[in-house]
């Protein structure tokens, strides 16, 4: 799935992944795993943007989708969308639904522009900066915000 | 040495020695004189002192050395058991536990030295043996474990040496007071150095025949070198000692003289101020000397400051300056993160374990040859057969490993008889405590966290149920309150039973106060059932306590154990009677991880039900849901039952909203009964619970998920929570 991979010794390691017409950006470091579409368990009376569980190898995992996170369109299920599991902190796994995921590249610090605060668009709060790689800008999601859900 | 790797052992050991001495000094004071306890005690007191000594806790060693004193002499029939001593004992115990619980959170002992307790124990000690009549120096002392501790004085040819050996011996406290309150009773006290010949073989025997010499008139408070040294022979050919005697001291030096092989004894009178002078000896060149000390080859290093807790010497063990004293011999275990928590598991359960684990590899082998069999039929039937094996060999070996985590209630309600004593004396009421069923097993994760929420309900039995001695006279009770807590299993729970027979409920008084409190309208209020009444007392903010006491009613109470309780998957329900007493009614799962399950469909989803809060699943026609206040109820054998639509709370679409009839499950929270209505059942299964994950925070009625035989998660509905 990965069609290309920048390998520079500096910098830091970024899955690519589609979004509607967007592509994103995940930190290496925090994914544990990237899963198949599985079916999902609903959960009753929780936010919207939480799909439900699913059995991650004998552990029940959280599954939040991206989309309506981002307060995009919900998500519409294609033998691209994978299942992103994270783990931010040991023993707490959570998934993340995505459209697909591109690539692995490697970004160096130097070609990051981060973020100033101004929030004008809802999904911006959830970025952390946006990454320069060829062919175009890469939003880098800030994944303790995606997360954090006292909502 | 490094001896982390045995501090969970320690732990858990020395748990098991305080809780001993805890139970056993609440025999002592009832019943001063019983000897298997004394016994008991002391083995238990000289055990944890040598654990800790090993595991170099100096702090909680020194305690317990001194703790340790005091059963020896009580032992040996010095000292009697007085309600005073009693106290300090467990002053000195609350102190031993907290040192362990430091121990527990950051593997060092911490710093508190205790020494108000440790100068209690030595006084009590001192004002105890003060008169009674010294015993042998036999051989049962014990050595005390870290005796290796050589300090200085060594031998008489030491730079020091133009005082007289007697002379350069330290005093501690204890031995100080001993001394001077001798004198102050016009006892003498005398110092005595004793020179053996230097050819006498038997050291050690002419010691003690002037030691047994000497006591036949009086009292030794110290000798030095230790008694326990020069048992072992551990000294040159000179020791000293200290008397408490009426006789002179020319006739006491003439009886030592009069040993065979002994070559000297000088010695003189002590009064108060040489005794004093003695107290204050420096103990500079001590600290200095170790090392030299050491480093001499000869065994003549007598270990100073340092007497064995030999019975016939009751002088408190010098120990008092341990840390000036003792080059550190052991260094404390290295730091580790927080013990991992064990569980005690009988041998007997890990044979069936073991067994099963054979039948299991069995089973397989088994497996594998009848599916490598050819011919199609056959393979089937015995593949099949194999598989029904297989399934009865893993339902018994899930069952024994539950059984491993299971231990019973009792660790938990050890340390209740000893609160209830303390209580007692604090309240300054009578009452007792009775328990039953403590070998009720549950499981460990329960068992370590029940015993908050019960000790809040003893403690609330004891400060509010229980009335005041006069009132419980004017009301024809006993004098004595009785609290009692009962376990037992039920089914697939643990019910715990605490109550006491004391004042009970005032469920009117409760009315007032919720009103007074505006915590619920007044016409509100009014309607309240006696039940609803009472568990207003469970909600957070909500205290009856008349004054607030460092017992109980600080407003956090029963909505603490209430949801401690909950979070244990139990729940706890009250009855009281005015008057008569109260109980609390505790519900607990046997245990936390597996439960047998009714699973149910709604709207095309599965759920888990706890089987054991099924009272019946009954099918009833739709014509019989009546309204009653606005919620839906239906009548079955008596009782007004309400219904709750599981499709509508669940948000999603009932299958068999057409249907004629409805499937529904009864089921039971205490006494209260509740239909939940589903669209099919769909069997009976055992299932592992596993929690949800720490980001998704689902409501309460969804208690957890479990996994499926296909793979599949379903979501299992807490029933209590729904009603």
């Amino acid at each position: 799935m990965a069609n290309e991979v920048a390998v520079v010794n500096e910098g830091t390691q970024y899955i690519v992944v589609g979004l509607g017409n967007e592509q994103y950006g995940i930190d290496i470091k925090y994914i544990d795993n990237i899963v198949r579409m599985q079916s999902i368990t609903r959960v009753p009376k929780v936010q919207e943007y939480f799909k439900g569980v699913i059995n991650l190898r004998g552990e029940v995992v959280p599954v939040m989708s991206l989309r309506i996170k981002m307060n995009l369109t919900d998500d519409e299920i294609t033998n691209k969308s994978r299942i992103i599991i994270l783990k931010l902190e040991s023993n707490a796994n959570i998934g993340i639904l995505v459209d697909e995921v591109k690539k692995v590249v490697t970004i160096s610090d130097g070609d990051i522009e981060r973020t100033s605060h101004d929030r004008k668009s809802g999904s911006q709060t959830f970025i952390s900066g946006v990454g320069k790689v060829e062919g175009g800008l890469i939003s880098l999601l800030d994944l303790s915000m995606i997360i954090d859900d006292e909502e | 040495m490094d001896v982390s790797q045995y501090l969970g052992v320690f732990l858990d050991e020395s748990q098991e020695h305080i809780q001993t001495l805890n139970d056993q000094l609440m025999v002592l004071e009832q019943d001063p004189e019983n000897e298997d306890s004394i016994n008991e005690i002391f083995r238990a007191a000289h055990s944890l002192k040598g654990m800790s000594g090993t595991m170099g806790y100096k702090r909680l060693q020194h305690l317990t050395h001194d703790t340790e004193d005091v059963f020896s002499a009580v032992r040996s029939g010095q000292m009697k058991v007085t309600s005073h001593l009693i106290d300090i004992l467990f002053q000195a115990l609350d102190a031993i536990q907290e040192y362990v619980d430091t121990i527990r959170e950051t593997t060092e002992e911490g710093d508190n030295d205790n020494e108000p307790i440790i100068q209690e124990l030595n006084k009590a000690l001192a004002e105890g043996t003060g008169e009674a009549p010294a015993a042998a120096p036999a051989a049962s002392a014990p050595a005390a474990p870290a005796a290796a501790a050589p300090a200085a004085e060594a031998a008489p040819a030491a730079p020091a040496a133009d005082l007289p050996a007697y002379k350069r011996i330290k005093l501690e406290d204890a031995q100080r007071d001993v001394m001077k309150d001798a004198i102050v009773a016009g006892k003498k006290v005398m110092g005595i150095t004793v020179k053996i010949e230097d050819a006498c073989m038997l050291k050690a025997a002419r010691a003690f025949l002037v030691f047994k010499a000497v006591e036949e008139s009086g009292e030794v408070v110290l000798t030095n070198p230790s008694s326990q040294d020069i048992e072992d022979e551990k000294f040159d050919f000179v020791f000293s000692f200290f008397l408490i005697t009426d006789d002179d001291l020319d006739k006491v030096l003439s009886e030592c003289k009069g040993v065979s092989e002994i070559e000297n004894a000088e010695g003189e009178l002590f009064d108060e101020k040489m005794v004093e002078d003695a107290y204050n000896l420096s103990d500079k060149p001590e600290e200095a000397a170790p090392a030299a000390a050491e480093a001499a080859p000869a065994p003549a290093a007598a270990p100073a400051a340092e007497t064995a807790p030999a019975p016939a010497a009751p002088a408190p063990a010098a120990e008092a300056k341990p840390a000036a004293a003792k080059p550190a011999a052991a260094k404390p275990a290295p730091k580790k993160a927080v013990v991992s928590h064990t569980v005690r598991v009988d041998t007997e359960k890990l044979d069936v374990l073991m067994n099963l684990v054979s039948e299991l590899i069995i089973a397989k082998n088994s497996l594998v040859s009848a599916a490598s069999k050819t011919d199609g039929e056959n393979t089937a039937l015995a593949v099949n057969e194999q598989v029904e094996y297989l399934e009865s060999v893993t339902t018994s070996l899930h069952e024994s490993v539950m059984k491993v985590r299971m231990v019973p209630i009792e660790s938990a309600l050890q340390k209740f008889p000893r609160m209830i004593r303390d209580l007692e004396k604090k309240l300054g009421k009578k009452m007792s405590l009775t328990i039953t069923g403590e070998e009720t097993e549950l499981d460990r994760t329960v068992v370590d966290q029940i015993g908050d929420p019960l000790m809040h309900l003893l403690r609330n039995s004891a400060d509010h149920g229980l009335e005041t001695p006069d009132v419980r006279a004017q009301r024809g009770k006993p004098e004595t309150g009785s609290i009692f807590l009962n376990a037992y299993q039920d089914g697939n729970n643990v019910t715990i039973e605490v109550g006491d027979d004391g004042n009970g409920i005032d469920v009117e008084a409760i009315r007032q106060k919720i009103i007074e409190r505006n915590y619920a309208p007044e016409e509100q209020a009014m309607q309240m059932t006696d039940k609803e009444v009472i568990n207003v007392l469970f909600d957070p903010g909500f205290s009856m306590a008349k004054k607030v006491t460092d017992i109980s009613g600080r407003g956090v109470g029963l909505d603490v154990v209430k949801s401690n309780i909950e979070q244990l998957g139990g729940d706890v329900e009250v009855k009281a009677k005015l008057g008569e007493g109260s109980t609390f009614i505790i519900r607990l799962p046997l245990t936390l991880a597996i439960i047998q399950a009714l699973m149910v469909l709604v709207g095309g989803e599965k759920y888990a039900i706890a089987l054991g809060n099924i009272t019946t699943i009954e099918d009833v026609p739709r014509s019989d849901i009546r309204l009653v206040e606005n919620r839906e109820v239906i009548q079955l054998r008596g009782s007004v039952i309400p219904i709750i639509n599981l499709a509508e709370i669940l948000d999603v679409k009932s299958n068999r909203e057409e249907d004629e009839n409805l499937v529904i499950v009864i089921v039971k929270k205490g006494e209260s009964l509740a239909g939940l209505v589903v669209d099919e059942l769909d069997g009976q299964q055992e299932i592992v619970i596993k929690s949800l994950g720490k980001y998704i925070k689902p409501s309460r009625m969804i208690s957890g998920a479990t996994i499926l035989g296909d793979g599949e998660v379903a979501l299992i509905l807490d029933s209590n929570a729904l009603i």
